[in-house]
């Protein structure tokens, strides 16, 4: 945790409030986004317990698995999330606009540039907090290797049309998300944290309730009833007479109390009623026990939507307080990236091919971790440029410094052709770590311009070596060099961070790393007796 | 023991070895005695050199403890591979390091064509090189074909296409190259010799890579943990014998970090020396100076307190000490220079965890007019070598310690970068820190558990350390 962010943090729990961590809002928003608010069973992974799921804030579609260790229930479960799913993410797909991208030519194997289509827009997903997107995971993974009756006949337990499909969206969304600075996918506990700082454990942060109460309590007051930390405790602990919690878990994990006096209750009797609907002899009795077992899944449902209902309310409350920021200049460069992940997923699927592996190979691997620090490096770079605030807590560390010019000497460099190298001192109450000749940036028309640590002057004032950005001429270009009074904040990190080497091709894989993945064909998980218990 | 004037105190001695010795490469120090760390390390050397030269396997790899002659070994391997007529390439990890190996094999053989490959930035190699006439220089691989030698860092290589393979590599600090950086230049070679030492810091990512924990490729993991890993038959060795650690450190650092490949000091007790021509004058600074001139350790211990990671005590006694030892004229012996020989700003560093805490004690320094010392962090001080050390514990006055503070390389690089005396400045109440910060890190199914773990080191270096404690109470 940064300097900064620690004060925000006992500013936080001096005033009572969360303090905001940036002026501007660092995330994309989209104009439509889908909301999905999953609940999982206890004791067994990747089994759903409903989810509420919609893009209308007001009308959310309820989903409901009434005995979640049924396979055949749960499979229509995931056959009506695809169903709401699929439409929302594959309605983005049609509209295209041309784009370019450097491919290499297999012929000449030079990098050329290829028009190719890219979707002028994007699904985004919001789930309440980390834990959602780890579902999404789970439920990607489960979903993904399913086959169709129509792709294998002789598939034993074959999934409902859509639901492979919608494994690989959830999966290709779950992957998306660990990448920095994506918005494909978001966690809105992860996005609230992003913007204020609270006084409670970024721990406690996940807890969707208290983190909006700190944000945006309910009262007004400072250490009393309507203050955040009163209301983040209240959001936590606070039961009802029944002993339920008043704001449940954003989950998808549920509070224990609930599971065993409420929902294991209902299951029971949804469990009697169909067996009873089994065993009924005669119609009038099936009639009677029909009956029963609509009530009881009814019930069910009741109990699933109270539990998923303050969480649904509570993201789209979340999506309200970001939407009042400004977005961030650069945050819509990050959602081109977005897009691009989106129409390549798009692409491999009207392709024809086959469902992401269950692990990367060596060389798919090593390019998602350079494609992530990469992103994560850009992130860094691009937040503090779009926000004073974030820049403070860099210059704070050292790694940036502002400060008004004091002095600008004309300099050349000593070749035929004499290139400009002037010297600007700049007077700056920061205190950077700059290491001898390190290199610094700044931000010149959106462009950054680099410039050599030259050394202190004697009142303490830091001279800078300017070394591009000022033209082909003798002259530097107007506007290209700071003038006295300037005032300008230099980076001692880099604003467009450069990617990492490309590596060989899979099939290229070397000795070290054990040479070429094998062909073996994607199965799904074989069946264990756990899965069946 | 008593140094032997004719010999030098490097492994490559070239009296009592020849690559056709054959692979004498597992007898251990303890079967003879006495010991013999030149004629142990010599041997060492010719095992490696032989399997490099004449063995099968693609690979061979050598586990090198602190200054046990690393660079002196890759300097040697690459002379005999290119004798033999077998052109190689170099895959260094820095340019410091790729320009250092450049002026050893010059200094070595200064006929060879060696090809220096360096990036298109400014300033790309170090100046000293220009100065050197078969060392070519430039920014494509194609301009330095068919040099004897090509070096470059593993970023460079990287960027390497469309060209044929070397037959022969060295790889140069292999345990601190990441995976995936081997990935991108292995195609560019046959068979390859990888160096490094496991003590010090492993490679980092500064995104989470726990999606591939476990698996042989994980691209954040070491090179030397995918290549063993994939190819668990080739050929292991390791350097018995460090030349750097003076008899009174190789033991501790032995024990604490190499547990189980232990190595000896090429030095015996009273060969090497620390003195001060001005006695002391009773302060904490001064009685700790002496206790590690006298036992190669020094302990300056502060009050316990929570502090910010920039402690102004701790930093202000780290400068303090490094004020003092250039003021009471400080003069080390050793097998290098059996006359005393001053102990000069250059030949003192300062090791810290976090570059906040570098950049403080150089403001700490500069305020007492301290010039030329190095301060960097344990990152930055991997591979380097001084006299004397003063080492900012990297968990003084911290109220936890996190896996960062107790990561056992980050300890192992601070304890083992001098030739006379290490000394600490740390805050009271580590150890009970430690008590209550065991280690929690996940256990990853499939990941190589690595002994000892940092919170083990950091007790074993932390109570021999107890026995040259000096407290001192900042005025």
């Amino acid at each position: 945790m940064s300097l900064i962010h620690t004060l925000a943090r006992l500013e936080a729990v001096e005033s009572g409030r969360a303090q905001p961590l940036a002026t501007v809002r660092h995330r994309h928003l989209a104009a439509r986004p889908l909301v999905f608010v999953p609940l999982t069973t206890a004791g067994e992974a990747g089994a759903p317990l409903g989810a509420l799921v919609g893009a209308d804030r007001e009308r959310p579609r309820l989903l409901l698995v009434p005995q979640p260790r049924d396979r055949d229930l749960r499979f229509a479960f995931l056959s009506d999330l695809a169903e709401e799913l699929l439409p929302y993410v594959e309605s983005f797909a049609d509209e295209t606009e041309p784009a370019e991208r450097a491919e290499t030519d297999p012929e000449t194997g030079k990098r050329v540039k290829v028009e190719v289509e890219l979707c002028a827009d994007a699904p985004q997903l919001i789930v309440p907090s980390l834990a959602g997107i780890e579902f999404v995971r789970l439920l990607g993974r489960s979903m993904r290797f399913r086959r169709t009756a129509e792709q294998d006949p002789d598939t034993p337990y074959p999934a409902p049309p859509r639901v492979p499909l919608l494994g690989r969206w959830l999966t290709h969304f779950a992957e998306r998300a660990r990448v920095p600075g994506s918005a494909l996918i978001a966690a809105m506990t992860e996005l609230l944290s992003r913007h204020w700082a609270t006084g409670q454990s970024s721990l406690e942060d996940q807890h969707l309730g208290a983190l909006l109460a700190w944000i945006d309590p309910p009262g007004e007051g400072r250490d009393g009833e309507g203050s955040g930390a009163a209301a983040a405790l209240r959001a936590e602990t606070a039961r009802d007479e029944a002993g339920q919690l008043l704001c449940p878990p954003a989950g998808p994990a549920t509070d224990p109390a609930f599971d065993n006096k409420l929902l294991a209750p209902a299951i029971e009797r949804y469990d009697r009623a169909r067996s009873a609907v089994a065993a009924a002899e005669d119609g009038l009795a099936a009639d009677r026990h029909l009956a029963e077992l609509t009530a009881a899944e009814r019930e069910i449902a009741a109990l699933v939507e109270s539990r998923t209902r303050p969480t649904w309310d509570a993201v789209w409350r979340g999506l309200d307080l970001l939407a009042a920021l400004p977005e961030g200049e650069r945050a819509a460069e990050r959602w081109t990236r977005d897009r691009w992940s989106y129409t390549g997923h798009r692409d491999r699927v009207l392709a024809g091919e086959p469902p992401q592996p269950r692990l990367d190979d060596a060389v798919t691997a090593a390019n998602k971790l350079a494609t992530r620090e990469t992103a994560q490096a850009r992130l860094e770079a691009q937040e503090a440029l779009d926000d004073p605030l974030v820049m403070a807590g860099r210059r704070l560390s050292g790694e940036a410094f502002g400060g008004e010019v004091t002095e600008v000497v004309m300099a050349y460099t000593e070749s035929k052709r004499p290139s400009p190298r002037p010297l600007v001192t700049l007077r700056t109450d920061d205190s950077p770590h700059l290491a001898e000749r390190a290199k610094v940036y700044r931000s010149l028309a959106g462009k950054p311009q680099s410039a050599q640590f030259v050394g202190y002057d004697e009142e303490g004032g830091v001279v800078l070596r300017i070394l591009d950005k000022m033209g082909r001429g003798k002259e530097p270009e107007e506007g290209s060099v700071p003038v006295k009074g300037d005032r300008i904040t230099w980076t001692l990190f880099e604003h467009t961070p450069r990617g990492g080497p490309s590596l060989p091709e899979p099939e290229d894989t070397p000795w070290t790393h054990g040479g070429p993945p094998g062909e073996g064909a994607q199965a799904p998980d074989p069946v264990t007796p756990e899965d069946v218990l | 023991m008593t140094p032997d004037p004719t010999r030098t105190h490097r492994p490559d001695a070239p009296d009592d070895r020849s690559p056709s010795d054959g692979p004498p490469s597992e007898r251990s120090p303890s079967d003879r005695s006495p010991f013999d760390p030149s004629a142990e390390a010599a041997r060492a050397t010719a095992a490696i050199l032989h399997d490099t030269l004449h063995g099968e396997a693609r690979g061979v790899v050598v586990d090198s403890p602190p200054g046990a002659g690393k660079s002196t070994l890759v300097v040697n391997a690459a002379l005999e591979l290119a004798a033999a007529g077998r052109p190689l390439m170099v895959v260094a990890q820095t340019n410091a390091q790729v320009d250092d190996l450049v002026l050893r094999l010059a200094e070595k053989q200064p006929d060879l064509p060696v090809g220096r490959l360096h990036s298109s930035d400014a300033d790309p190699y170090d100046k000293a090189l220009d100065e050197l006439d078969h060392v070519r220089k430039s920014t494509k691989a194609a301009d330095l074909a068919g040099l004897d030698v090509v070096i470059s860092t593993a970023a460079k290589w990287a960027h390497v296409k469309n060209v044929e393979p070397w037959r022969h590599a060295i790889v140069d600090e292999a345990y601190q190259m990441r995976s995936d950086a081997l990935l991108a230049v292995a195609g560019l070679f046959e068979r390859a010799l990888f160096v490094g030492d496991p003590g010090q810091l492993d490679p980092f990512s500064i995104v989470g890579s726990e999606q591939w924990a476990g698996l042989s490729y994980d691209p954040s993991a070491s090179a030397v943990s995918t290549l063993l890993a994939h190819n668990p038959t080739l050929p292991q060795h390791r350097l018995p014998v460090s030349w750097r650690l003076p008899a009174s450190a190789a033991p501790l650092v032995s024990d604490a970090f190499y547990p189980y490949t232990r190595f000896r000091s090429g030095t015996d007790h009273g060969d090497r020396s620390l003195s001060f021509g001005v006695p002391s004058d009773g302060s904490g600074p001064d009685r700790v100076l002496d206790e590690a001139a006298a036992s190669g350790w020094g302990l300056l211990e502060l009050p316990a307190r929570h502090t910010p990671r920039t402690d102004p005590e701790a930093v202000r006694a780290v400068a303090e000490v490094v004020r003092r030892l250039l003021d009471r004229g400080g003069a080390t012996v050793s097998e290098r220079s059996p006359d005393p020989a001053p102990l000069t700003a250059d030949r003192i560093a300062v090791g810290t965890a976090h570059r906040d805490q570098a950049a403080a004690v150089r403001a700490a320094l500069a305020e007492l007019a301290v010039t030329g010392v190095t301060v960097d962090t344990a990152n930055r001080l991997q591979g380097r070598e001084y006299d004397v050390t003063v080492v900012l514990h990297p968990l003084s006055g911290r109220p936890d310690a996190t896996a960062f503070h107790l990561e056992t390389g980050r300890l192992c690089v601070l304890a083992s970068r001098h030739r006379q005396a290490c000394i600490v400045v740390c805050r009271a109440g580590v150890a009970e820190l430690l008590d209550e910060h065991p280690s929690t890190e996940p256990v990853q199914l499939g990941v190589t558990v690595k002994f000892p773990d940092g919170w083990e080191a950091n007790h074993a270096v932390l109570s021999h350390l107890a026995e040259h404690r000096v407290p001192y109470r900042p005025q």
